[in-house]
C-alpha cells in the first residue's frame, strides 16, 4: 500500500524588501521573482528566460546578487532583499544608475534592472575593475541591444564616481587606453 | 550678421541623453508582463512536440477539472476564426498561401505549433493543467532543409504547395543573358554560400493581454508590438471579423524587437477571443523556450552563386540561386524578405552589369521565418561581400581594390542597379572605405599578415572588409504596395503636432520605440523646428487610441519616414503661426520672420509674438484672421518619394590560432554613413548593437533543427547570443552624405551595423586561413569549423 504524504499547500515567508518587512503565505514552489513581481508588485525585476541565463531577474539577497528566477521565495525566508526599486535613495540615483543614463548603457531597458544589480555587486567586490573584469563580471547578464560597449562605459563611469576619480574622467581615460591600443 | 532675436541653441546633432531612461533605470518601466488587470486570468499554451503530425483527437476533460482552470480551448473551438493573414504575398504567392490558424486544426507543421490553451486563475495553475491535456498525434515524416524539401519524395506540408514551394521568384536580366556573360568572363568562380537561421532574441519575450468590455462591446489588446495599428487592422478585419474601431491596441514599453514583434501572432486575436469567452481579462507571456519554438526567426538561405569577373577584378556577371526557408507556414510579411529586400539588393554598392537572381521560397517543418534585423539585406550583403573576396582570391587583386574598382561612383546617383530596386538616393562609397582602412592601419596589417605567414610566428592574422549599402524607410506606397509583388498596402507614416493653449507641444506618431529613443530624438527635432523648449515637447505613441494610423517601426524607418511626417507637421504649424502673427502684428504674412519660436515683422524684432502667445491666441480664438480655424495643430501623412540607402565600410581583424582554430576579434572598425544625425549618442548605440548581432551571426549563433524537426538549440544555453566578454571594442567613425529624400537628410541607422558586420567578420576569419587554400567556411565560424577548414583545404 502506498504511503500518503501531505505537502503543505502554503508556507509562511517573511522577508525585508527594499527596507520594508513583508510576510505572506505562499506555495512552496513559488519563485522569488514571482513573489516580488506578483505578490509585492515590484515589477522592475524582469523575467527574460526560463533557464537562468539572461540575468534580467537579478536582485540582491543578503548582499549577494542572485537570479531570482532560480530561487524559491521560501529560500529567501528571513532575508534582506534589494530590488531595482530600492536602489535610488531619496530620489537620488545610485552611481551605477547614473552611469547607465550618462553613457547610454541601455536601449530597450528590459535587461537594465538586472544589469544594474549585477554591476553594483561587481563594484562592491571590485571598485576599480578593468574593462576585462567588467566584461567577465557581467557574463551572467545578457543584453541584445547595446552590444555591451556602453555598458562597459556605464560601469566604468560608476566606478569612477565611487572611487573618486570621476565618472566622465574614468570613461575618458578608458577611451584613451582603447585608442592607444588601436594605434 | 547676428540673429535679430535670441535663438535657442539647436539640439539636432547633439548627444542628448535619453528622456526614456529615468523610468527604465529605476524599475518603473511598464512592460507587457507588468500589465495587471482586475480579475485577470492567465493563458498557457500546449504546443506540438512533433515537427509534423496529424492531430487525431484532443481530450481536455481532465484538464478542465484541474484547480483554478477557467477553460481549455482547442482549434475546434476556434474553427470559425480566420487564419492569420499573410500581408506581403510577394512572388505572386496566391494559391499556396498557408498561414497559421489561431490554434492548430487537424495538423501541426513544426515543434511548438500551438495546439491547445488553458486559461486559469494563475500561470502556475494554467501550466499544471497543460500536462493533463491528452493529444492523439499521428506523426508524419518531417523535412527541415529548404533544398531537400523541394526534392521528389520529400514530405509534403500543405496540399496546395507541391514540392513545398511557396514561390519561384526572379529578378534582373534573363538567365540566358547572364549565362552568356559568365561564359565570356576571364575569371569564373562559383560557391555555395549559406546564411544560417537566426533567432532574434529580444530580451523581453512576446506576450499579449486581452480585455473584452461586455458593456461597450470594445476590446483592448496590450501587445509586445512594433506595429499596433497594423495589429489592430489584421486582428479586427482579417482574423476575428470584429469592426476595427472596436479594438484598441496598446504597445507598452517594448523590450526589444529586432523585427520579431512586427508580425501578427496567434495570441493577439486569441486573448481577445478568450476574454470574451471567459468574461475575464486574459494574459499570455511566453517563456524564452516558447519564444525559441514559435516566434518568427530570421535568414536561413542556401545560395549557389556563379561569378564572372575580369582579370583585374571587375565583376561582370552574377547568377544567384537561393532557397529561402520560410518555415511551416507563412508569417505576416515573410515572402517579401527574400524577394524585394534580398534579391533586389544583391548588387550591393557595386556596378555589376549582368545579374540574375532566382529565389525559391520553401515550406519546411520549422518555425516561421520572417524579418529579423536587416531582413534580406544582411543576406544580400553577406553574399556580395563574400563574392568580392572570392573575386579577390581568384584574381589576386587586393580585396580593398576589388571593392574600389566596382564601386558605384558619386556622379552616378541616383543609381539604378537594374534589378528592380528603386534608385539608390545618394552615396560616396570610397571615402568611407579609405577612412576605415586608415583607421585600422590596413597596409601595416597586410605586412604583418604576410610576415607571420612566411615565418610561422605568432597567430594568423585575418583582415575582413565589408562595404555595404542597404535600403531603409521602404517606400513609396505606389512601389511597395503593388499587389503581387509589394504588400498590397502603403508604407507612409503619420504625425500630428499640436501646440496646446499653454504652449506645450504634444506630438503623436505612428512609429514607436522598442529601444531606439524616439521620445528623445523626435523631441530634439520638434524643439529645434518650432523653437520651443525641449522639455515642453511630449511624444505620444504606441496606442491606437489617440494616434492616427501609422505603420510602426522596422526597416530603419522611424526617423526617415516618421520623423519627416513630424517635420512637415511642424512646418505647417509654423506657417499657421506666421499667418496669425501677421494678423496680430497688422502686417503681411510675407513680411513675418519666424525664428527660434518667435515671430516679428521684418526689421522690427522688438515687437515679437512668441509661439506660446500665438498658441494662446489660436485657442481662445476671438481674434483670428478671417477664415482661420481655431487651435494650432497639423497632421501629415508622409509617403516618401524613395527609400534611403545608408552605406559604409567595416573592417574586422582577427587572430587565429594555428593549432586549434581558436579565434579572437582584435579590432573592429566601422565607418558608417547614415546621412545627417539627430542624436549621435543614440545612433552610435544602434550601430554598436547592430554590429554585435552581425558579429554574433558570423561567430556564434545558429538555430539548428534535427531531421525530425526538433530545435536542438532551444534555449539560451545552446543558442549562443553574445555575452559582454564575447564582443570586441567597436571603433566608430562617420562620413556624412545627406539623403535628398527627406528634409533632414537622414538615411537610417537601425540595421546598418548588423548588415555590415557579418561579412566583415566572416571575411576576416576566412582571410586568416585563405593562404591554405580555404575559399569559404559556413557560419557560425566556430574554432572547430575553422580548424577543419585549415586541415581539409
Amino acid at each position: 500500500m502506498a504511503n500518503t504524504v501531505t505537502a503543505p499547500a502554503k508556507v509562511a515567508v517573511q522577508m525585508t524588501v527594499n527596507g520594508t518587512e513583508y510576510s505572506a503565505e505562499v506555495e512552496p514552489r513559488l519563485l522569488l521573482v514571482h513573489f516580488l513581481r506578483d505578490n509585492l508588485g515590484l515589477t522592475g525585476t524582469h523575467v527574460g528566460c526560463d533557464t537562468s541565463q539572461c540575468g534580467a531577474c537579478v536582485v540582491d539577497v543578503n548582499g549577494a546578487s542572485v537570479k531570482s528566477c532560480t530561487v524559491l521565495a521560501v529560500q529567501a525566508d528571513g532575508a534582506e532583499v534589494t530590488t531595482i526599486e530600492g536602489v535610488a535613495k531619496d530620489g537620488e540615483y545610485d552611481p551605477v544608475q547614473r552611469g547607465f543614463w550618462e553613457m547610454h548603457g541601455l536601449q530597450c531597458g528590459y535587461c537594465t534592472p538586472g544589469m544594474i544589480m549585477s554591476a553594483r555587486a561587481l563594484l562592491r567586490r571590485n571598485p576599480n575593475p578593468s574593462e576585462d573584469e567588467i566584461r567577465h563580471g557581467l557574463e551572467g547578464n545578457l543584453c541584445r541591444c547595446t552590444g555591451y560597449q556602453n555598458i562597459v562605459r556605464a560601469v566604468t563611469y560608476a566606478a569612477g564616481e565611487i572611487n573618486g576619480t570621476g565618472g566622465a574622467e574614468s570613461v575618458a581615460a578608458w577611451e584613451q587606453r582603447v585608442a592607444g591600443q588601436a594605434s | 550678421m547676428s540673429a535679430a532675436v535670441e535663438v535657442p541653441e539647436k539640439l539636432v546633432g547633439k548627444p542628448i541623453k535619453r528622456r526614456e531612461d529615468p523610468r527604465l533605470i529605476t524599475g518603473a518601466g511598464n512592460f507587457l508582463d507588468d500589465v495587471r488587470l482586475p480579475g485577470m486570468a492567465h493563458m498557457a499554451v500546449l504546443r506540438s512536440p512533433y515537427g509534423h503530425a496529424n492531430i487525431r483527437g484532443i481530450d481536455t476533460s481532465r484538464a478542465k477539472a484541474m484547480p483554478g482552470v477557467v477553460g481549455v480551448f482547442t482549434g475546434e473551438d476556434l474553427k470559425d476564426v480566420n487564419p492569420l493573414p499573410c500581408a506581403w504575398q510577394a512572388g505572386k504567392v496566391q494559391n499556396n498561401v498557408n498561414t497559421p490558424r489561431v490554434l492548430a486544426l487537424g495538423k501541426v507543421t513544426h515543434v511548438g505549433d500551438p495546439v491547445a490553451v488553458v486559461v486559469a486563475d494563475s500561470r502556475y495553475q494554467a501550466e499544471d493543467a497543460l500536462a493533463a491535456i491528452e493529444v492523439d498525434y499521428e506523426e508524419l515524416p518531417a523535412v527541415v532543409d529548404a533544398e531537400l524539401a523541394t526534392r521528389d519524395g520529400a514530405p509534403q506540408l500543405h496540399e496546395n504547395a507541391p514540392h513545398n514551394v511557396v514561390m519561384q521568384w526572379s529578378c534582373g536580366k534573363e538567365a540566358a543573358e547572364v549565362d552568356a556573360a559568365l561564359a565570356a568572363a576571364d575569371v569564373r568562380v562559383s560557391e555555395r554560400i549559406r546564411n544560417q537561421r537566426l533567432i532574434a532574441n529580444a530580451m523581453e519575450p512576446r506576450g499579449s493581454v486581452g480585455r473584452y468590455d461586455a458593456g461597450t462591446g470594445e476590446y483592448t489588446l496590450w501587445a509586445t508590438s512594433q506595429a499596433p495599428h497594423v495589429h489592430r487592422l489584421l486582428t479586427a478585419a482579417f482574423v476575428l471579423g470584429v469592426p476595427e474601431q472596436k479594438i484598441r491596441v496598446i504597445a507598452p514599453d517594448v523590450g526589444g524587437g529586432f523585427g520579431s514583434k512586427i508580425f501578427l501572432y496567434f495570441d493577439m486575436p486569441l486573448v481577445l477571443w478568450l476574454s470574451k469567452a471567459t468574461g475575464r481579462p486574459v494574459k499570455f507571456f511566453e517563456d524564452r523556450s516558447e519564444n525559441y519554438l514559435h516566434t518568427a526567426q530570421g535568414r536561413d538561405h542556401i545560395t549557389d552563386v556563379e561569378i564572372g569577373a575580369t582579370k583585374d577584378g571587375k565583376i561582370t556577371a552574377l547568377k544567384v540561386k537561393t532557397y529561402a526557408n520560410l518555415g511551416g507556414y507563412l508569417s505576416t510579411v515573410a515572402p517579401g524578405i527574400p524577394t524585394t529586400l534580398y534579391g533586389r539588393m544583391v548588387a550591393g554598392c557595386y556596378k555589376i552589369p549582368n545579374i540574375h537572381v532566382d529565389v525559391t521560397g520553401v515550406y519546411t517543418n520549422t518555425a516561421m521565418v520572417d524579418a529579423y534585423r536587416g531582413a534580406g539585406r544582411p543576406e544580400a550583403a553577406y553574399l556580395v561581400e563574400r563574392v568580392c573576396d572570392l573575386v579577390a582570391d581568384a584574381t589576386g587583386v587586393d580585396p580593398a581594390d576589388v571593392r574600389r574598382r566596382n564601386f558605384i561612383q558619386p556622379g552616378d546617383f541616383p543609381y539604378d542597379t537594374g534589378i528592380g530596386m528603386l534608385p539608390y538616393d545618394s552615396g560616396n562609397y570610397e571615402p568611407a572605405l579609405d577612412r576605415a582602412l586608415e583607421m585600422v592601419g590596413y597596409q601595416d596589417l597586410l605586412k604583418e599578415q604576410a610576415k607571420r605567414r612566411a615565418d610561422g610566428s605568432g597567430k594568423l592574422i585575418g583582415i575582413g572588409l565589408s562595404s555595404y549599402v542597404e535600403v531603409c524607410g521602404i517606400a513609396p506606397s505606389k512601389w511597395i504596395g503593388l499587389p503581387g509583388e509589394g504588400w498590397g498596402a502603403g508604407l507612409w507614416e503619420s504625425a500630428n503636432v499640436r501646440v496646446h493653449l499653454t504652449g506645450k507641444v504634444v506630438v503623436t506618431t505612428g512609429s514607436l520605440p522598442h529601444g531606439q529613443g524616439h521620445e528623445t530624438t523626435f523631441a530634439q527635432l520638434v524643439a529645434d523646428e518650432l523653437g520651443v523648449p525641449y522639455d515642453d515637447v511630449q511624444i505620444e505613441h504606441s496606442d491606437t487610441l489617440g494616434t492616427p494610423f501609422g505603420f510602426g517601426t522596422y526597416g530603419s524607418r522611424s526617423l526617415t519616414v516618421g520623423g519627416t511626417a513630424i517635420y512637415k507637421s511642424v512646418a505647417k504649424v509654423r506657417e499657421k503661426a506666421k499667418q496669425l502673427a501677421a494678423h496680430l502684428l497688422e502686417a503681411s504674412p510675407d513680411d513675418i520672420v519666424f525664428e527660434g519660436g518667435k515671430a516679428y515683422v521684418k526689421g522690427s524684432p522688438d515687437a515679437v509674438k512668441t509661439i506660446q502667445d500665438l498658441a494662446l491666441a489660436a485657442h481662445v480664438g476671438y481674434d483670428l484672421p478671417e477664415g482661420m480655424e481655431p487651435t494650432l495643430e497639423a497632421t501629415t501623412f508622409y509617403d516618401p518619394p524613395n527609400c534611403t540607402f545608408p552605406f559604409g565600410t567595416h573592417v574586422c581583424v582577427v587572430e587565429v590560432d594555428r593549432e586549434t582554430g581558436q579565434l579572437e576579434v582584435v579590432r573592429y572598425v566601422a565607418v558608417d554613413d547614415v546621412g545627417n544625425v539627430v542624436n549621435p549618442l543614440i545612433v552610435d548605440g544602434q550601430l554598436h548593437g547592430g554590429i554585435a548581432q552581425g558579429l554574433a551571426q558570423a561567430l556564434y549563433e545558429g538555430a539548428v533543427y534535427n531531421e525530425i524537426g526538433e530545435l536542438v538549440t532551444g534555449t539560451l544555453n545552446e543558442y549562443a547570443i553574445p555575452k559582454a566578454s564575447m564582443v570586441p571594442v567597436y571603433e566608430l567613425d562617420r562620413t556624412v552624405t545627406p539623403s535628398p529624400v527627406n528634409p533632414m537628410g537622414a538615411k537610417g541607422a537601425g540595421e546598418a551595423g548588423t548588415i555590415a558586420a557579418t561579412p566583415a567578420v566572416a571575411n576576416a576569419v576566412i582571410d586568416a586561413v585563405s593562404h591554405l587554400g580555404v575559399k569559404n567556411i559556413d557560419m557560425p565560424l566556430t574554432p572547430e569549423r575553422v580548424w577543419r577548414a585549415m586541415h581539409n583545404a
